[in-house]
């Protein structure tokens, strides 16, 4: 149990990052309630641990918990996720034209262009583009070093323009 | 793919992690190189296309409640047995959720007063703040910059105190707006619990505290010096009322 004092530092260090927890794992695994169930768990780890938090960044700090987390959950529910991304699959994507018309579309095919990643790709992507992390802070986060996150960050940003790509809009392709 | 740059270098620059020597030069080769030229251009509207999406996923009500509520209850026992207590408080939630329920119906057949009314309001916009990131527009524990920032945004001169030394941390201040006018929120920390104070003038005479209990979160107002006070909180009673007389 923490003393009074940890509380409120946990309160004041580490709540603000709810937000960033759950949409991390959202991403992660995929799916709103089992995020929901992950954050809850990975919060908890994190409250035990929190008296060997010595400073620092608390948001990398917690998001690394629930990166281990959500790891240990998709390694139990092992499912998709072992298949290889596939380019020519997503080259030619064919949704209807005139579903591909309005904006809700764009969105619905954003989010299944990202969960198309590879959870090693899909983690660069919404730390970097949605959660606005540094080089450094997603090495902190994902454990391993610079060179590796900048190559993960390319290849998951050239993967999610493949699979974005929409070869009946010319101007689709410019755009994404 | 011929230039060996389109795959660090150009994204290094991209994400603003370059040195500003680094950056200058490769500012100097993109002059030069059409092709870094066009997959940066590609990679500004792959990140316009994922801002406009807006899909970051904000963490439900429910998770949020549970973290602020229920993390001291839950932590000397394991996780997996942690679980269970959540799943009671599911059950509470729901169980308070009924009866909020019937309190509406009840309020409804009874002709909810104006005050109770007011009362809703200021316990959603407790529960608004709440949210992580809605705490308050300016995060400080020092009255002398919570106190300046209301200048200007306000016409009234909301008295901002910190009480840190007497177990009411100020943590910050923000604007709310409720029954169509702007008023003065204060956040003061109680413990694990978030105290808003919401101010705003009156002309009414000055008026002893005057406690009351909605959807589980206490309230206390109190007229003082031509101000209306509401102390908001799921903190006990009594805590509302030390504050009270610290104003």
């Amino acid at each position: 149990m923490l003393d009074s004092q940890d509380r409120l530092r946990f309160e004041l260090l580490v709540l603000p990052h709810l937000d960033a927890a759950f949409n991390l794992a959202r991403w992660l695994v995929r799916s709103g309630p089992d995020a929901e169930d992950i954050a809850q768990e990975a919060l908890l780890r994190s409250y035990r641990f929190f008296p060997g938090f010595h400073g620092g960044d608390a948001r990398s700090w917690l998001l690394q918990i629930v990166r281990n987390t959500c790891y240990t959950w998709l390694e139990k529910n092992r499912r998709q996720d072992v298949t290889e991304f596939n380019e020519e699959h997503h080259l030619h994507p064919s949704p209807s034209p005139e579903v591909q018309a309005i904006a809700s579309d764009h969105r619905a095919r954003l989010i299944r262009a990202i969960e198309s990643l590879p959870a090693p790709f899909r983690e660069v992507i919404v730390l970097r583009e949605l959660e606005g992390c540094s080089y450094k802070e997603i090495a902190t986060i994902t454990s391993s070093p610079i060179g590796t996150v900048m190559s993960a960050l390319s290849r998951a940003r050239r993967q999610l323009q493949l699979a974005l790509a929409d070869p009946s809009r010319k101007e689709a392709q410019h755009e994404l | 793919m011929s230039c060996d740059r389109t795959n660090s270098a150009l994204h290094a620059y991209f994400d603003n992690e370059l040195d500003p020597l680094g950056a200058a030069e490769f500012e100097r080769h993109l002059t030069e190189c059409a092709e870094c030229a066009e997959m940066l251009a590609r990679l500004q509207s792959l990140r316009s296309s994922i801002r406009t999406a807006q899909i970051y996923e904000n963490a439900p009500q429910a998770l949020q409640k549970k973290a602020h509520e229920h993390l001291d209850v839950s932590t000397s026992v394991s996780i997996r047995s942690a679980r269970t207590p959540w799943r009671g408080l599911a059950l509470a939630a729901a169980v308070l959720l009924f009866a909020v329920a019937g309190w509406h119906i009840l309020s409804l057949r009874q002709e909810a007063g104006r005050e109770s009314a007011l009362a809703d309001e200021l316990i959603d916009a407790h529960l608004r703040s709440l949210e992580p990131g809605h705490l308050a527009d300016v995060l400080s524990s020092d009255q002398h910059t919570v106190k300046p920032w209301f200048e200007g945004k306000l016409d009234f001169a909301p008295p901002v105190k910190d009480f840190t030394d007497l177990g009411f941390p100020l943590k910050g201040g923000r604007l709310d707006v409720v029954q169509g006018r702007t008023i003065a929120a204060l956040v003061y920390g109680r413990q694990k619990h978030i105290v808003s104070v919401f101010i705003w003038p009156t002309t009414e005479p000055d008026a002893a505290p005057h406690s009351d209990s909605h959807q589980g979160y206490q309230s206390l107002e109190w007229r003082k010096g031509g101000m209306e006070f509401w102390a908001v909180s799921d903190t006990a009673l009594s805590d509302l009322q030390q504050l009270q007389q610290l104003f």
